[in-house]
């Protein structure tokens, strides 16, 4: 009894996911030698770290009804920003983060003013966010600059052991600290209830007097931020920075974020959802690794497929589960057809 | 005298016009033979026909786009559907050598038409495809765009074997690079798509149509306009478009990169179209507008290279662009305007 109503529309695509995920780790275990290990799914963690981040700070965005696409170039921005004041200014790293950190919220920070106070749409703001952050890194340098510093090489290589060989590293911590707070945010404060009331219905959200605007300019500061805090995660990663890193992340980060239940017209889904996202993503390609055989393209198909079926699915239950006919009812809701494409 | 230059700056075309001739001027500016145009082996050749025909591209995605903008959607995968079809295009064609008569040619692995009508068809698959899941499924059209253009380059690495695979065919050469009476052929297609367009959406009820779906698809449907089946082929249109433009990129670069075929046009398309006045809400549409915004990217990429500054800086300037675009599109800096206007006393 309890269990059927703990089952319903809204957890559903999450426990799809859930599933989907031990399916899929399952099926490597069973077909690769070496595969069943602590330390590969650990690896799941500290290969996606940076993708995590930026997922978590993506899913606050989609919950909120709009999407982010700078993500990937912040990211990109915020190594070469760190590299170029670590290696060329000899700045320290406890400078250096702070600062880069601040840059990334203030980045998001002015995207969602012009969103809420121009009105412009989330899709186009961001999509300027998008070329502006690639190309300002293109006016710091077009090559790649490396990271030599020793305290970076010392952060990226300290690995904190579990048990015998098993051992997680410090990527991997702050991208499990960053969820946590993430769900504390969304699960238990006023600013994470206005998110979901907002995703719901943003002019009901407005008529109970909650800080639409404020809210909403906030969730494009949080975004920033995760981005900048992905992009110290992908230098201590790449000892590097680089133009073209993370080229397509926000695919990637929506991606994760669809799959892990998050209605992409905003108001339902889970930001612990997003890191069961980027872990099928990462499963997908560790076994696409482990093969060996199949190019590393399929990965990108397999992401298009996985999308394709999770938002078929959404829109399955959106319209009660067992109705097919929703296929073949374009603009069957006229008022909420209405209200999405605005 | 007064009242033409009123209509003229209220014309839709006036801004776009003006941004252009302004960057013109740029360019001669640092290139004082910037609008020189000779006669060399029998065809034009200067800078501005240079543009052109780099343009053609753009201009024929852009024009697609602002349909599939006008119905209130967006594509964001027809740089994954260029990718496609211009594998599909040179992995047919190809070339293999032979020799006839005694002299060394390249002869193509598939007729011509067939390879060319094999990668249209393959577009225009990519945008079934799209139509089915915004129209049919009744997806956002960001998110149903969202899954061809992550999983389309997949495909079109998939169809080239990952490898970037070279032309050596010398007719296909001819839509890329070739010219008829002295103008380059590209630029006889973009004209043919444009007055195929103009005629289909003047002349018949089809652009009062699409315009009525993007302002209220809703009011559309009510008055019996079949707001799933335009919306389904309007997708399937701008896919074509990028088939064809696939095929003109791929002719001049004589190969196909699944990797970064199209990369980033569909952004240059959507800025070519709000460049253009097109609203990106949907609804009124300009089709000559876009052409204009898309010679506007072009003219802005000649003028960042003349400059000398690295191309890569084009995305802070194109950023810049798109911020200024939106803002001046925006209504709320109308009101703004319209309640100084009012609080000064002066007409708007």
């Amino acid at each position: 009894m309890k269990l059927a109503g703990t089952i319903n529309t809204r957890t559903l695509p999450l426990l799809v996911t859930s599933v989907l995920f031990a399916l899929l780790f399952g099926f490597g275990s069973v077909s690769y030698d070496n595969f069943f290990s602590v330390q590969v799914f650990l690896n799941l963690l500290i290969d996606n770290a940076f993708v995590t981040v930026v997922a978590i700070g993506m899913t606050f965005v989609i919950l909120t009804g709009g999407i982010d696409l700078s993500v990937g170039s912040i990211v990109a921005l915020t190594t070469m920003v760190t590299a170029a004041l670590v290696e060329q200014h000899h700045w320290s790293i406890w400078a250096v983060v702070p600062l880069v950190l601040a840059m990334g919220a203030l980045f998001g920070l002015l995207m969602g003013s012009l969103i809420h106070y121009f009105r412009m749409q989330p899709f186009i703001v961001t999509l300027g966010g998008m070329f502006l952050a690639r190309g300002l890194c293109y006016v710091i340098s077009i090559d790649s600059i490396a990271i030599t510093d020793p305290t970076y090489a010392a952060v990226s290589e300290y690995r904190i052991a579990f048990g015998e060989e098993a051992f997680l590293s410090v990527s991997a911590i702050i991208a499990l600290l960053t969820l946590a707070l993430a769900i504390f945010l969304a699960q238990y404060t006023r600013f994470g209830r206005t998110v979901y009331a907002i995703g719901g219905n943003e002019r009901s959200a407005l008529l109970m007097g909650l800080p639409v605007g404020r809210t909403k300019m906030l969730v494009y500061t949080l975004s920033g931020f995760c981005s900048a805090l992905g992009g110290v995660l992908v230098t201590f990663y790449m000892l590097s920075g680089y133009g073209l890193h993370a080229l397509g992340l926000e695919m990637d980060a929506i991606a994760a974020a669809v799959i892990g239940g998050t209605l992409l017209t905003g108001g339902v889904g889970y930001v612990a959802g997003s890191l069961v996202g980027v872990m099928i993503l990462g499963v997908i390609q560790s076994l696409i690794a482990f093969d060996g055989s199949l190019s590393s393209w399929w990965t990108r198909i397999a992401i298009g497929v996985l999308l394709c079926s999770f938002c078929l699915m959404q829109r399955l239950l959106e319209h009660g589960g067992t109705n097919l006919g929703f296929l073949f009812s374009y603009w069957k809701k006229p008022e909420e057809q209405a209200d999405t494409a605005k | 005298m007064k009242a033409t230059l009123l209509r003229l700056t209220r014309s839709h075309l006036f801004w776009p016009c003006v941004t252009l001739v302004l960057l013109c001027l740029v360019n001669v500016h640092f290139n004082p033979g910037f609008f020189d145009i000779e006669i060399k082996d029998g065809h034009l050749y200067g800078s501005v026909i240079d543009i052109l025909n780099r343009a053609a591209p753009l201009m024929l995605i852009a024009m697609g786009m602002t349909l599939v903008i006008a119905t209130r959607g967006i594509d964001i995968s027809v740089g994954a559907t260029v990718a496609i079809a211009g594998a599909v295009a040179a992995s047919l064609i190809g070339g293999s050598l032979v020799i006839k008569e005694g002299v060394q040619t390249y002869v193509s692995n598939t007729p011509m038409p067939l390879a060319f009508a094999a990668a249209l068809a393959v577009a225009l698959l990519c945008g079934l495809w799209n139509g089915l899941l915004v129209a049919g499924a009744g997806m956002q059209p960001i998110v149903a765009t969202l899954i061809l253009m992550v999983a389309g380059r997949g495909v079109a690495q998939l169809i080239t074997e990952g490898q970037i695979v070279t032309v050596y065919y010398e007719p296909f050469f001819f839509i890329g690079n070739g010219f008829i009476f002295g103008i380059p052929v590209s630029l006889y297609i973009v004209a043919a798509v444009l007055g195929i367009l103009l005629l289909l959406t003047q002349r018949t009820a089809l652009g009062l149509f699409i315009e009525s779906v993007g302002i209220n698809p809703v009011a559309s449907r009510f008055s019996g306009i079949s707001a799933r089946a335009l919306v389904f082929w309007v997708y399937a249109f701008c896919s074509v478009t990028a088939g064809i433009a696939a095929l003109i990129i791929t002719s001049n670069v004589k190969s196909a990169d699944a990797n970064n075929a199209g990369l980033l046009l569909e952004l240059d398309a959507i800025l070519a179209v709000a460049l253009g006045g097109t609203s990106l809400s949907g609804g009124r549409f300009y089709l000559i507008g876009t052409l204009v915004g898309a010679l506007i990217i072009q003219t802005l990429t000649y003028a960042i290279y003349s400059l000398g500054v690295p191309p890569e800086i084009n995305m802070v300037v194109k950023a810049i662009v798109v911020f200024g675009v939106c803002i001046i599109q925006s209504p709320a800096l109308r009101d703004l305007l319209l309640k100084h206007a009012l609080r000064s006393g002066g007409p708007a």
